[in-house]
């Protein structure tokens, strides 16, 4: 039991984490490109035409992992930013900055795709309905967020007031996810969900699953490569900086 | 109680109490959330008099009609219970379909009996599939229809097995 709690705080600590990250980088980039080479080949060449959409719908084979991603990004930019409140982890900020500039690209990825399909399928680029407009919220919390941080220099006060907007923002999430359940909105409601069996083509969904890994794993990548620079920076001061600096020189 | 479990406390707290607030204000706003209404909230007297709306439902089958000019059709919104009729002079988007859906921004005129659009939008649902899928699952949709038909009219129907008719999806399931 005690074992265990000193292995997890092991690896809290920047210190210990940067070298773990550096390794881990290379294999998620790794399996970024093997699932989404394998999806864009199965969405774009194997899949079949969609019997209403025509060749239109395979937008969803970005569409739909880039909103998933935005979502769950914040679910864990937000799990990192109580964890840094509670803890006063070093790390916990570290991780909620680096999270913060790949869930907006995502959730901005999903509303400009979302608006390219849109003009064609719907007849029009925007509505505001509440998929949408909850959606929006989203990508505008993120860039609050960047901004909030980006404009305390106290790095320490800077987590703690992002970590509270994150929180705060958090019930922005469900929200968006239920949204085509709750009311009606022009945007279609869920194809694939826990809760049901998917109503899709097995090969349409196997394309999106796999760029959805892949999304995951780029995600995953950028963010702790992001989160390698940011420690470097705030810690610029210390000695294991110092020597990682040397080491990288010396290569 | 740790500094620290004091501080998880009031964070689990504080989102609770937003959680709580988040609701009551969306429960609140309920109706202006929504996109649309349907024809039977119209044949309430839902609608707002006067002012712009959207409707949402199915284009009726066979339902649509184009004028002699070219550019002004007429067509059914219904929600399987109550039918409106609606003229729009422009462009349809192509999803815009009859047995899909559809959602249209407008007004009342002729005393609430006809729906102008100024803007016609297609509500796609949420099934994807390819060209020849779609036409089995029609072609057994009817098939099932067909065998329903048979068996009430040799009046078997109360003993007929439940066709797949009944586990038929509804197309308006989406949003409603």
């Amino acid at each position: 039991m005690n074992n265990r709690l000193i292995n997890w705080f092991k690896y809290a600590s920047p210190q210990s984490f940067y070298p773990l990250a550096g390794k881990m980088i290379p294999w998620f980039v790794a399996l970024a490109t093997v699932f989404g080479l394998a999806g864009l080949w199965l969405g774009m060449v194997v899949a079949p035409t969609d019997f209403q959409q025509g060749e239109g719908y395979r937008i969803i084979f970005i569409h739909v992992p880039a909103s998933w991603m935005s979502m769950f990004i914040y679910l864990v930019m937000a799990f990192w930013a109580a964890l840094g409140l509670a803890y006063n982890t070093r790390l916990s900020g570290m991780m909620a900055q680096a999270l913060a500039p790949t869930g907006a690209l995502m959730a901005f990825l999903s509303l400009w795709t979302g608006a390219l399909w849109g003009k064609p399928m719907w007849g029009t680029w925007w509505v505001w309905d509440a998929r949408l407009t909850s959606e929006l919220i989203l990508l505008f919390l993120y860039i609050g967020f960047i901004a909030l941080q980006a404009s305390i220099d106290d790095p320490r006060r800077a987590d703690k007031a992002g970590a509270v907007l994150a929180l705060v923002g958090v019930v922005n999430i469900p929200i968006i996810y239920f949204s085509v359940k709750w009311w009606n909105t022009l945007h279609q409601g869920s194809s694939v969900s826990l809760t049901k069996s998917p109503s899709m083509a097995i090969l349409m969904l196997w394309a999106m699953l796999l760029m959805a890994l892949s999304f995951w794993m780029y995600s995953i990548a950028v963010a702790l490569y992001r989160a390698r620079t940011i420690m470097l920076e705030r810690e610029r001061g210390t000695e294991w900086v110092r020597e990682v600096l040397q080491q990288e020189g010396a290569k | 109680m740790k500094p620290r479990q004091k501080r998880i406390a009031l964070i689990v707290a504080g989102l609770v109490v937003l959680g709580i607030a988040a609701t009551l204000v969306l429960n609140a706003l309920n109706s202006n959330i929504a996109l649309y209404i349907s024809p039977t909230d119209v044949a309430a007297g839902k609608a707002p008099q006067g002012k712009a709306f959207r409707i949402g439902g199915m284009v009726k089958e066979g339902s649509v009609k184009r004028e002699a000019d070219g550019v002004t059709v007429n067509f059914i919104v219904t929600d399987t219970e109550k039918d409106l009729l609606v003229a729009y002079k422009g462009i349809l988007p192509d999803l815009f379909k009859e047995g899909k859906g559809v959602v249209a921004q407008g007004k009342l005129a002729d005393g609430g009996t006809r729906f102008v659009a100024s803007e016609v939008l297609a509500k796609h649902d949420e099934n994807y599939m390819p060209p020849e899928a779609a036409k089995a699952v029609g072609d057994a949709h009817q098939r099932a229809a067909d065998n329903k038909a048979k068996a009430e009219a040799t009046g078997a129907a109360g003993t007929a097995p439940a066709t797949p008719a009944t586990a038929e999806k509804s197309p308006l399931k989406t949003g409603y």
